[in-house]
C-alpha cells in the first residue's frame, strides 16, 4: 500500500512526461513545416510582444497570455478546426485523467494509512526497497519509514496535491502545455512523498533536492516570461545555500553516529547530548549544536526563513496552483517536518532551540510587515505564508513539536484555500494580480468570494478564546503564542511579543485582501467587469473541500495532535515523552495570554475595515506621510538589493576576476603563453645573428680565432 | 576466467581497424562510407568483447585479473597485462563511450574522415592499454601515446585556435610526463623492476617517495587538471570536435586520478599522507575558482570544460582523503563525471553541428523548437549539479562525505562548490534552452535526429540507473580499494612505527 502511495504519481509523472515529450514533439513538428511559409506571421507576433512588454509591467498575467497566444498564432492557419484559442495539446486530457487519478487513489490511500496509523493502532513500519549505496560504513537504503509524523504528511500532501490536480484541469485549460504541467505536478508529489516517508537522511536529501527541482520547474514553466526563469534560478539556488548546511548536517551527523538511518541515530542520540567534534575554527564544539544547526540551515532554506526568504515571493511567478501546492502547503513545510522528524536531535541542544525560535520569530514578524503592504494579490499569501512558516518553528524551538505540525496541518488547508482562492480571482479578472485594479466583484464571482471568507478567518483564528469553537487557525496558532509564553527559552519573551503582534498584521493584511480584492467600487476597467466569472465546478469543488478542512481541521483534530490522545496518536514519535511539559504548560496559561491573539485579531479587522471600506484615502496618505517606511516595507526591507550588492555581485566581478587575470595573465601569462614568448624572444635573437652576410661571419670566426689563441697563449692547454 | 588474451584483444582491437581503414584508397564517398562503418563496427565488437570482463569478472578479491605476462624488452620489462576493481570501470567507460563517439561524429566531420577515424581508434588502443598495463613502461608508453592522436585531433579537426590549444594541451601534458618518466628511472634503479604489482608492495624509503610522488604528481595533475596547472583545459575543449572534447573529458581526465589510485597512494603511502594538504588546497581552490569562472564564461564548451574542472577537484580531493568515502566517491565521481560530462559535451555538439557557434548569447529559447533536446539537456544539467538521483551525486556526496571526515574546512568549502555549480549551470540553462525564441537563426531548429537520440539514450539511462543504483560499481570496486586502504595503512604504520614490527 505504502508503495502505491509514493509511486503512483512518479508513474503518473513518466506517463505523463512521455506523452507531453510526444506531443510536444508532434506540435514542433508541424509548425517548423509551418513555419517556413508563415515565417513573416511569427514575426510580426514578435513584434507586437516586444511592444506590449514594457507597456504592462505587472507580473505575471500577460506571460500566461503570451503562451497560448504564442501558439494560437502558430497554430490557426493551418488547424482551423481547433478555433482560434484552442491550441493543440496531444494527449492533454488522457495525462489530465491519469494523473489526477492516480493521486486520487494515492490520497484516499493515504487517509487510510492516517486512520491506521495515527488515529488507529498500527506500530511505526519500514518497508525496504532497494539499496542504495554501499561504501564501507556507510549504508543507505531506498525504503519508506511509515509512522504517525509521516502519516500526518501523507495526508496533508496527498490530499492537497489530488485538489490541485483537480483545479488545474479547470485553471490551464487554456495552456498548450497542460501535460508537461501535470508531469512536473505529480513528479513533485513523487518528491515530496519520498521526502516525508525518508527512513534516513539521505534519501530525505533526494526529496528535499528533488522537490527543489519540481519547484524550479514549475516556477519557469512559463519559460518565456524573464522574470519567471529567474525567480526559477533564484528559487533553485537559494534553497542550494541551504542544502549546503544541510550537506554538511549529514555529514556531521555520519561522523558522529555513524550511520544515517534515523533508527539508530535517535537510539544513540541521548547517549552523545554531550559528545563534542572537531568543526572549523572550534576543536570542541557540541556535536549536538553543530549539527542542528547546520542541519537548520537547511530547514531555513526549503521554508524561507529569515535571511533564506527572498525566493519564495518571487516564486509566485509561477502558475497559481503551484504556489498552492508548493509553495503553501506542501514544499515549504518540509524545513518544519524535518526538524520535527528530528527532533530527537533538537531536543538534546538548547543553543540550537533557541536559534529557531529566534529565526521562526523574526520571520512572523519580518514577513507580516512586509505583507502589509503588498499589492500584488498572491504576493501577499506568499508571505502570510512565510510568516506562517516562521509560527511553526517557533513552536518548534521552544519544544511543542506537535503544536508546530499541527499548525502545518491546518495551514495546508487554509493556505491551500486562500491561494487556489486567489487562482479563481486572477481566472476570473483574466490573469490580473494586481489588487489595486481590483475591488467590487463579490456579488459576480459569491462562492470563490465566501471561500476566500473562509480561508480568512481560518488563517487569523477566528474563535472563542477558552472554548472549542473555532476555525482551524484558532486552534493551531493560538497554541503557538501560548507555547511561546510558557516556554523557559530566553527567547521565548521575544518571540511571544512578535508572534502577537504579527497576529495583528496577519489579520490586517487579510482583511486588506479581501477588502481590496471583493468589496468597494470596481477599479478594473469595464471592459474586465464584463467579462468577470465564476469558476467551472472543478475549480470550485476543490475549494468546497478546502473550505470544510479549514473550518474543521482544528476542531476535530486538536485533541489528537496537542490535546488529550497526544500519546496514542503520536506513539512516541516526537521528542519530548509521552506527554512533554510544554504542553501541560500551554493548557494553564493565563487568560490574557489565551485571549491576546483574539484581541490582535479583531484589532487587525477594525483598522483594516477602517482602511479600507471606511476611509480609503487614509492609507494614501498614511503611506505618503511615512514614506521611508512605507518604501522599506514596500521592497521588503531591501533584501534583494542587499544580497545582490553583497554576494551576487562581488562573486560575478571575482570570478570575471580569476578568469582574466588569474587564469589569463598570471597562470597563462607565467606559464605557457610566458615560456612560449620567451622561447620566441630567444630565437629571436638567435635569427638576428644568423644575417646572411658573409663578412658577418667572417667578422665572428675572427673573433672567435681571436679568442682561442689568446686562451692558448695564456696557457690554457697544459 | 577465460583462457584467452581478452585485455590484449579489446586493445588492439581498434588498431585492426584502424588498419582496415588504411587500407582502404581512395575519397570518394563510398569509401568515407565504408570507413565509418568500420569503425563503427570495430568499437562496438570491442565494446561487446569488454563486456566479457564484466561477466567474468571474479567480485571480492583485490587481486589483478585475466592477468598476462610475457617478456618483452629484455630481462625486466615485461609485457604485462590486468585488471582489477579499480581499472575494470574504466576500461568498460572507454569502449563504451567510443561507438557514441564515432557516431557523434558521423556527420561533422567532413575533411580527412579516415585520418579522424584511424586517430580515434588508435586513441582506443592506447587508453584501454593505460588502464590494463601492469608495468610502468608500458603504462607510460600508452599514457604519453595517448597524446598524440589527441594532439592530432584538436590540431587538424579543432577550431580556429586549435593549433594554439593543441600546443599548449601538449606543452603541459608533456612537461608532467618528463618529471614521471625520472621518476620512473629513479624507481628501476631502487627496487630494479618496473612490474607494477612487485613495485606497489615495494617499501621507499620516506626521503624518495617525496620526489617519486612529487615527479608523478606533477604528471597527473596536469592530465586531472588541477588547479594551476588547468588552463590547457578550456582551450583544448572550445577548440576541440564534439567527439574530441567527450573523450578528452570523459576518459583522458580520468587518467590522471586513476594514476594517483595506482600509483601514488599504494607505492608512495606516507608522501601520500604528507601531501594530503596540499592536494586538498589545490583541490578546494579548483572547486571555488573554476566554478567562479564557469560563472562569467561566453561560450558554452568553456563553461563546462571549468565545471569539469571544479568536478575534478571533488576527485583529488576524495582521493586524498584517504578514507573510505572519499576515494569510493572519488571513483565513483570519475565513472559519472565521464558519462555526465560526456554527454554534456555531445549535447552542445547537437547545437553546435546546427548553428555552427558556441557562443551562449548566439542562442536561447531553444525549448520551443527541440522539447526532447531541452528534456535531455535538464537531465544532464541537475546530474552536473549533483542532483541526488543522479550520478553526480552518488560521487560528490560521498566525496565531501569523507573529505568532512578528514577536515572539516575543507569539506566546508568544497561543500560551497554546491551552490556555485546551480548557479552556473541553470544560469546556462536558462541562457540557451529557456525564454523567447526571438533569434532569426534558431527559427528553423529541429529537434533530435535519430542518431543523435541513439547516442544519447544509452547515457540518460546510465545517468539515472547509476544515481539510483550505483551498488553495480560499488560491488566492482569495493574490494579493491578496500585493499588499497589497508595495503597505504599498514605501509605508512610500517615505517612510521618500525619499533612495533620489531616487537611483533
Amino acid at each position: 500500500m505504502y508503495q502505491a502511495i509514493v509511486f503512483l504519481p512518479l508513474i503518473g509523472a513518466i506517463i505523463g512526461g512521455f506523452v507531453s515529450l510526444i506531443g510536444a514533439n508532434s506540435v514542433r513538428r508541424a509548425e517548423l513545416a509551418e513555419a517556413g511559409g508563415h515565417g513573416h506571421g511569427h514575426h510580426g507576433h514578435d513584434h507586437v510582444h516586444l511592444v506590449e512588454q514594457p507597456q504592462d509591467p505587472t507580473m505575471g498575467h500577460d506571460a500566461h497570455a503570451d503562451a497560448h497566444d504564442d501558439h494560437g498564432h502558430g497554430d490557426h492557419d493551418d488547424h482551423d478546426s481547433h478555433g482560434p484559442m484552442q491550441p493543440v495539446a496531444p494527449g492533454a486530457r488522457a495525462v489530465e485523467l491519469i494523473t489526477t487519478g492516480f493521486m486520487v487513489v494515492a490520497a484516499v490511500l493515504s487517509w487510510v494509512a492516517f486512520f491506521q496509523h495515527g488515529l488507529g493502532e498500527h506500530e511505526a513500519e519500514r518497508v525496504q526497497i532497494l539499496r542504495w549505496m554501499t561504501s564501507g560504513a556507510l549504508e543507505v537504503d531506498w525504503a519508506l519509514r511509515i509512522d504517525t509524523l509521516t502519516v500526518v504528511m501523507l495526508v496533508v500532501v496527498n490530499t492537497v496535491s489530488t485538489l490541485v490536480h483537480l483545479y488545474s484541469i479547470g485553471y490551464m485549460h487554456e495552456d498548450p502545455q497542460r501535460p508537461r504541467f501535470f508531469t512536473y505536478l505529480s513528479l513533485f508529489t513523487f518528491a515530496m512523498l519520498m521526502l516525508v516517508t525518508s527512513d534516513n537522511l539521505v534519501q530525505m536529501f533526494f526529496g528535499w533536492e528533488g522537490v527543489g527541482l519540481a519547484s524550479y520547474l514549475l516556477i519557469g514553466f512559463w519559460y518565456t516570461k524573464p522574470s519567471a526563469v529567474a525567480a526559477a534560478i533564484k528559487a533553485f539556488v537559494v534553497n542550494r545555500v541551504g542544502d549546503f548546511g544541510f550537506a554538511l548536517g549529514i555529514f556531521g551527523v555520519f561522523v558522529l553516529f555513524g550511520t544515517v538511518s534515523f533508527d539508530t541515530i535517535f537510539a544513540d542520540a541521548p547517549g552523545k547530548a554531550d559528545a563534542t567534534m572537531a568543526f572549523l575554527g572550534w576543536p570542541q564544539a557540541s556535536a549536538m549544536t553543530v549539527l542542528c544547526l547546520l542541519l537548520f540551515m537547511g530547514a531555513m532554506g526549503k521554508s524561507a526563513q529569515f535571511l533564506l526568504h527572498t525566493w519564495l515571493p518571487d516564486a509566485m511567478e509561477g502558475p497559481t496552483p503551484v504556489s498552492a501546492l508548493i509553495h503553501a502547503a506542501t514544499m515549504v513545510t518540509a524545513g518544519v517536518f524535518m526538524v520535527a522528524r528530528l527532533s530527537p536531535l533538537f531536543e538534546l541542544s538548547h543553543t540550537a532551540l533557541e536559534v529557531v525560535i529566534f529565526f521562526g520569530a523574526t520571520t512572523a514578524f519580518f514577513a507580516a510587515t512586509v505583507g502589509l503592504v503588498q499589492n500584488d494579490i498572491k504576493r501577499v499569501i506568499a508571505y502570510s505564508t512565510c510568516s506562517q512558516l516562521g509560527y511553526m518553528f517557533v513552536a518548534l524551538g521552544t519544544g511543542a513539536y506537535s503544536a508546530g505540525i499541527f499548525h502545518l496541518f491546518t495551514h495546508a488547508f487554509f493556505k491551500a484555500l486562500l491561494f487556489l482562492g486567489a487562482g479563481s480571482v486572477i481566472h476570473a479578472m483574466h490573469h490580473e494580480q494586481d489588487m489595486r485594479k481590483m475591488g467590487g466583484i463579490r456579488r459576480l464571482i459569491p462562492a470563490t468570494y465566501w471561500m476566500m471568507l473562509i480561508g480568512t478567518v481560518a488563517l487569523t483564528g477566528l474563535g472563542i478564546p477558552m472554548t472549542i469553537i473555532g476555525t482551524a487557525g484558532f486552534f493551531s496558532k493560538d497554541a503557538i503564542i501560548e507555547s511561546a509564553f510558557v516556554s523557559h527559552a530566553s527567547m521565548s519573551t521575544y518571540a511571544f511579543i512578535l508572534l502577537v503582534i504579527a497576529a495583528g498584521f496577519t489579520s490586517f493584511y487579510s482583511w486588506r485582501l479581501v477588502f481590496m480584492t471583493f468589496h468597494g467600487t470596481p477599479r478594473a476597467s469595464f471592459e474586465t467587469m464584463k467579462h468577470v466569472h465564476e469558476s467551472p465546478m472543478v475549480m470550485l469543488v476543490p475549494l468546497f473541500v478546502l473550505a470544510a478542512g479549514a473550518l474543521l481541521a482544528g476542531l476535530l483534530f486538536h485533541d489528537a495532535f496537542i490535546g488529550e490522545h497526544y500519546a496514542e496518536f503520536w506513539k512516541g514519535v516526537l521528542a519530548g515523552g509521552a506527554e512533554p511539559e510544554i504542553l501541560e504548560h500551554m493548557h494553564h496559561a493565563p487568560a490574557w495570554v489565551k485571549s491576546s491573539p483574539f484581541v490582535m485579531m479583531a484589532l487587525g479587522f477594525v483598522v483594516s475595515y477602517w482602511f479600507y471600506i471606511k476611509d480609503p484615502q487614509l492609507p494614501v496618505q498614511l503611506a505618503r506621510r511615512h514614506d521611508v517606511l512605507y518604501r522599506f516595507l514596500l521592497n521588503k526591507w531591501y533584501f534583494d538589493e542587499l544580497y545582490d550588492f553583497l554576494l551576487v555581485r562581488p562573486a560575478k566581478r571575482l570570478g570575471h576576476f580569476l578568469w582574466k587575470t588569474g587564469d589569463g595573465k598570471i597562470i597563462d601569462g607565467l606559464g605557457p603563453d610566458g615560456v612560449s614568448a620567451r622561447v620566441i624572444d630567444v630565437t629571436r635573437g638567435v635569427v638576428r645573428l644568423q644575417t646572411g652576410y658573409v663578412y658577418h661571419y667572417a667578422f665572428a670566426m675572427l673573433i672567435g680565432v681571436a679568442a682561442l689563441f689568446t686562451w692558448f697563449m695564456l696557457g690554457g692547454v697544459h | 576466467m577465460t583462457d584467452w588474451p581478452i585485455l590484449s584483444v579489446i586493445t588492439f582491437l581498434p588498431l585492426v581497424g584502424a588498419l582496415f581503414i588504411l587500407m582502404l584508397r581512395g575519397e570518394s564517398p563510398a569509401v568515407i562510407r565504408n570507413a565509418r562503418h568500420i569503425a563503427l563496427w570495430t568499437t562496438l565488437v570491442t565494446f561487446a568483447v569488454s563486456l566479457f570482463i564484466v561477466v567474468n569478472f571474479t567480485y571480492g578479491t583485490h587481486d589483478y585479473q585475466f592477468v598476462e605476462k610475457q617478456p618483452w624488452l629484455g630481462s625486466t620489462i615485461t609485457y604485462h597485462m590486468g585488471v582489477d576493481g579499480i581499472s575494470m570501470p574504466f576500461v568498460i567507460l572507454t569502449t563504451f563511450l567510443m561507438p557514441l563517439c564515432i557516431l557523434a561524429s558521423w556527420q561533422s566531420i567532413e575533411k580527412r574522415v579516415k585520418e579522424y577515424l584511424i586517430a580515434f581508434l588508435v586513441l582506443e588502443t592506447l587508453m584501454i592499454g593505460v588502464f590494463c598495463a601492469l608495468d610502468l613502461v608500458l603504462f607510460y608508453l600508452f599514457f604519453e601515446g595517448g597524446l598524440i592522436p589527441m594532439f592530432l585531433i584538436i590540431g587538424i579537426w579543432g577550431g580556429p585556435r586549435r593549433v594554439y590549444a593543441s600546443f599548449k594541451f601538449f606543452l603541459y601534458t608533456l612537461l608532467g610526463s618528463v618529471l614521471m618518466l625520472l621518476a620512473i628511472m629513479a624507481m628501476y634503479w631502487q627496487a630494479g623492476t618496473t612490474d607494477i604489482p612487485t613495485l606497489q608492495a615495494y617499501d621507499f624509503p620516506a626521503s624518495m617517495q617525496t620526489w617519486l610522488w612529487l615527479a608523478f604528481f606533477a604528471s597527473f595533475a596536469v592530465k586531472m587538471p588541477m588547479w594551476p596547472v588547468h588552463t590547457w583545459l578550456p582551450d583544448a575543449h572550445v577548440e576541440a570536435p564534439t567527439a574530441g572534447s567527450v573523450i578528452l573529458a570523459a576518459v583522458l581526465l580520468k587518467m590522471g586520478g586513476y594514476g594517483f589510485l595506482r600509483f601514488s597512494l599504494p607505492m608512495f603511502p606516507d608522501a601520500s599522507e604528507f601531501f594530503a594538504p596540499l592536494v586538498f588546497t589545490l583541490s578546494v581552490v579548483a572547486i571555488v575558482y573554476a566554478s567562479l569562472v564557469a560563472l562569467m564564461q561566453e561560450d558554452i564548451k568553456k563553461l563546462i570544460a571549468y565545471s569539469s574542472v571544479a568536478h575534478m577537484g571533488f576527485v583529488t580531493m576524495g582521493i586524498f582523503t584517504l578514507n573510505r568515502q572519499g576515494i569510493d566517491g572519488a571513483v565513483f565521481q570519475m565513472i559519472s563525471h565521464g558519462v555526465v560530462s560526456g554527454a554534456l559535451f555531445l549535447c552542445v555538439g547537437v547545437v553546435y553541428d546546427r548553428l555552427h557557434t558556441r557562443e551562449i548569447k548566439a542562442y536561447g529559447g531553444l525549448v520551443n523548437r527541440m522539447p526532447v533536446y531541452a528534456t535531455i539537456f535538464m537531465l544532464f544539467t541537475m546530474a552536473n549539479v549533483g542532483l541526488p538521483g543522479t550520478s553526480g551525486f552518488v560521487g560528490e556526496f560521498l566525496s565531501l562525505l569523507g573529505a568532512f571526515q578528514a577536515n572539516t574546512w575543507v569539506a566546508f568549502f568544497a561543500t560551497t562548490g554546491v551552490i556555485l555549480s546551480a548557479g552556473y549551470a541553470l544560469w546556462l540553462y536558462r541562457k540557451v534552452i529557456w525564454g523567447e525564441l526571438d533569434k532569426p537563426s534558431l527559427k528553423f531548429m529541429t529537434d533530435l535526429s535519430l542518431r543523435e537520440f541513439v547516442i544519447l539514450l544509452p547515457l540518460v539511462v546510465l545517468t539515472i540507473l547509476l544515481g539510483v543504483w550505483p551498488e553495480p560499481i560499488f560491488n566492482v570496486t569495493t574490494a579493491s580499494i578496500e585493499n588499497l586502504l589497508t595495503q597505504s595503512a599498514t605501509a605508512s604504520t610500517l615505517t612510521i612505527e618500525p619499533a612495533a614490527l620489531a616487537a611483533r
